[in-house]
């Protein structure tokens, strides 16, 4: 077996925010009917953690679920624990209408660290960043710049941002851009 | 810019953020089909100055398709809907009403 490897191998930049490319991070894409008991008493148990409300994500330690869509949510877990998780809800699912896949290897996670991160983000996407309005525990799917991601806010000084693994290049240029140091625009009081 | 309310999620997205999917509530006709309803299926849009009913993609956002009813020439949005409809509903009907007394589209007035 080849050993698997991160997009970037954990590069990261220091500018007055702080991006890394997270490494290895396990995410299984899970849909189906969030009306069905069966259904959301499978995703809780294999993630650990409850089925978070519209846009929200939930995490407890490297366990967590974030909400995608109606009939969406991502679950996260330590890479080497991915596949298990799967197998766990194939079988509480079986004869239940769902999907589930792991997509660790196709998906890049970054981490933003720093109090202007607010400001990196709304520099790249169409979303309001004042913090009464995006507050840490929500989640959004949006673009960054020309490409398609999720992210969310774990505390005031730290995002984590989820995107296609083949546009992790782009995705670290550009939040590495935004982040240079000068670039603050001070929009967000930081 | 336009800015729809997406039904689904919940998020008041901006254009970049959308795909247009075109003139909603097309009645899909198949093979079996007389050629003269297939013709207008694939060729007859409605072109209006005004009120208009369209299907939109939160692409960027939660994927999901959704109806859209809006004004051609000021580019007010009068509300976003379910796509699991044939028509749209009545609270959409009546919020163009008060803003477009006489207004008409297709059979929809």
């Amino acid at each position: 077996m080849s050993e698997p490897i991160s997009a970037l191998r954990r590069a990261r930049y220091e500018g007055f925010v702080t991006v890394e490319e997270a490494g290895l991070q396990g995410m299984v894409q899970i849909r189906g009917d969030f009306d069905s008991d069966i259904f959301t008493r499978a995703v809780s148990d294999a993630a650990g953690v409850p089925m978070p409300g519209q846009r929200k994500a939930l995490w407890e330690g490297r366990q967590g679920l974030l909400w995608m869509s109606p009939d969406e949510v991502m679950l996260l877990c330590p890479y080497p624990e991915a596949d298990r998780a799967l197998a766990r809800l194939d079988s509480a699912l079986a004869g239940t209408h769902h999907l589930a896949l792991n997509v660790s290897d196709a998906r890049t996670l970054f981490t933003l660290e720093g109090t202007g991160l607010r400001e990196v983000l709304a520099k790249l996407a169409p979303v309001d960043m004042s913090p009464d309005v995006f507050r840490p525990g929500m989640l959004r799917r949006t673009r960054l710049a020309q490409v398609a991601a999720a992210f969310w806010l774990r505390s005031d000084t730290r995002a984590e941002v989820i995107c296609f693994r083949s546009v992790a290049p782009y995705m670290m240029d550009l939040l590495s851009t935004a982040a240079a140091t000068g670039s603050e625009v001070g929009l967000h009081g930081d | 810019m336009l800015t729809l309310k997406c039904p689904y999620c919940g998020i008041t997205a901006e254009e970049t953020e959308l795909h247009a999917g075109g003139e909603a509530h097309l009645t899909r006709y198949g093979p079996d089909s007389s050629d003269d309803n297939f013709e207008t299926y694939l060729f007859t849009r409605e072109n209006p100055k005004g009120v208009h009913f369209e299907r939109w993609r939160h692409s960027h956002g939660c994927g999901k398709w959704f109806h859209a009813a809006r004004c051609t020439l000021t580019m007010e949005v009068f509300g976003t809907y379910s796509a699991q409809t044939t028509k749209p509903p009545q609270t959409i009907l009546d919020a163009i009403t008060a803003k477009r007394p006489g207004w008409s589209w297709r059979d929809l007035s």
